[in-house]
């Protein structure tokens, strides 16, 4: 079931950047993409605990800051060692200069 | 009577560090802002292109002068650079296409880890995952499996690590067995299953190019094919360990912050190319998406926060050697970093075991 909520506000992210939004217990990555378009993942990377709102987002990579695995964040696909395991990605949607995230 | 070490990944040490929370545990980064930490994470091609340009160019001269001044003591200096490019450049650019941060595009690092794991006589496969362990749990015993001194040290091996025979006596039965499909149980315990048909299918590429290369020098009746490529892991390799022990050695085990296990040496500009720049370790460790090409950058950022760095390669073995000699009979004995008044303690329950009573038991 859908459950939106307000991740942050449009400017709170610069193009190619990501920044980490916590809610309910659980951590998520809020990206903009270079093409000005909003995408979100699980926080964490699937190799090991490291947040990847700390991680370098490169076109439509982020790459983690620990061990440098990467993952496509629009699709949440692994891109190969140390990150074998897919990352979960969420809708999202802007409003009102609000970025949304389903996270149901 | 302190407890003797267990390096093995899958005994009591590896036990203890899971249950104390050593293993996989948090550690300490030296706060700095995103916007500046965004600009000396960005990758690009342009450095990597040229040094590897360079690089390639200084193996395939000094090969050539090899092969030109064969059976004269000419060709001794192009064996000098030649074994320190193969046997100890090749470690530098391991590590870094490693990370993926030498170039921006992502074959580019493909490429050079496949050609210097090969000329490291490294399944690149097993090593890709023991170095994410290392970064996981740096010097943590029982969990890391790159720890080149253990505590106590054998210092003839240590010594007999410049040769590169140990090594050499190491990683090419490693990938034998490797190649005939058996991994051990520690290389187990940090590939992951699914990975590990891979690190068999690469150790017997590399066999198969020795197989070669060895069919080539019978055919030829000529040393020069193994001359080029399996031995200068032998007489190259000083370099790499001479850059490479200082990394970690004498310092602290068994804590979560760089600042205290690693150690960065300032080092001249020939040692820096070939090493890429890794002198500047404990700012590898802390932010290891800087591309080697930032480091400097990134150290002058936060050497505030950090130990004073080495002043040279002598300064930091000077430094060392009494160290060695003390952990000789007792092994809890290290070398303590001291950070800046102004830096951050971090985590000081796993950092302040007392090297005074350590040293007196």
């Amino acid at each position: 079931m859908a459950q939106w909520v307000e991740a942050c506000a449009v400017d709170d992210v610069d193009e190619e950047d990501v920044i980490r939004f916590d809610h309910g217990g659980r951590s998520f990555a809020i990206y903009r993409s270079p093409e000005n378009t909003f995408f979100a993942t699980d926080g964490f990377c699937t190799h090991e605990r490291a947040h990847l709102a700390d991680g370098l987002v490169m076109d439509d990579i982020i790459e983690c800051p620990k061990h440098n695995g990467r993952f496509n964040y629009k699709t949440g696909q692994a891109k190969g060692a140390p990150v074998c395991v897919n990352l979960k990605t969420y809708p999202i949607r802007v409003e009102a200069g609000k970025v949304m995230i389903d996270i149901g | 009577m302190a407890k003797k070490r267990d390096y093995s990944l899958v005994g009591e040490s590896t036990r203890m560090a899971i249950e104390t929370g050593l293993a996989s545990a948090e550690w300490y980064h030296t706060d700095a802002a995103r916007k500046t930490m965004k600009e000396l994470m960005q990758r690009s091609d342009g450095p990597a292109i040229r040094d590897t340009l360079v690089w390639i160019v200084a193996i395939l001269g000094s090969a050539a002068g090899i092969v030109w001044f064969w059976g004269t003591w000419w060709v001794v200096p192009f064996l000098f650079v030649y074994g320190v490019l193969y046997g100890s450049s090749s470690d530098s650019r391991w590590h870094e296409c490693g990370h993926g941060t030498a170039f921006r595009t992502r074959w580019m690092n493909d490429v050079v880890y496949h050609i210097a794991s090969f000329m490291l006589m490294r399944n690149p496969v097993q090593w890709r995952w023991s170095h994410a362990r290392h970064h996981t749990d740096t010097i943590i015993v029982g969990r890391d499996a790159e720890i080149a001194v253990m505590r106590p040290p054998d210092l003839l091996k240590a010594a007999l690590a410049f040769t590169g025979i140990l090594d050499f006596r190491y990683s090419l039965p490693t990938l034998v067995r490797q190649a005939f499909g058996t991994l051990s149980d520690d290389e187990r315990s940090y590939i992951p299953q699914m990975e590990q048909h891979k690190a068999v299918t690469a150790a017997r590429w590399h066999m198969a190019v020795y197989a070669a290369t060895i069919t080539v020098a019978i055919a030829l009746g000529s040393w020069i094919p193994l001359v080029l490529i399996g031995l200068p892991r032998l007489y190259g390799t000083w370099h790499m360990v001479l850059t490479g022990l200082l990394q970690h050695i004498g310092l602290a085990d068994n804590v979560t912050d760089h600042r205290l296990n690693t150690r960065t040496v300032y080092m001249n500009p020939v040692s820096r190319f070939i090493y890429w720049n890794m002198n500047y370790h404990v700012e590898h460790h802390m932010f290891p998406m800087v591309p080697y090409h930032a480091l400097p950058k990134l150290h002058e950022l936060i050497k505030h926060d950090l130990p004073v760095a080495n002043p040279s390669m002598w300064h930091a073995y000077r430094e060392v050697w009494p160290v060695l000699l003390r952990q000789l009979k007792y092994e809890d004995y290290y070398l303590k970093r001291e950070l800046p008044p102004t830096a951050k303690p971090y985590r000081g329950e796993f950092h302040d075991l007392d090297i005074t009573a350590a040293a007196a038991e």
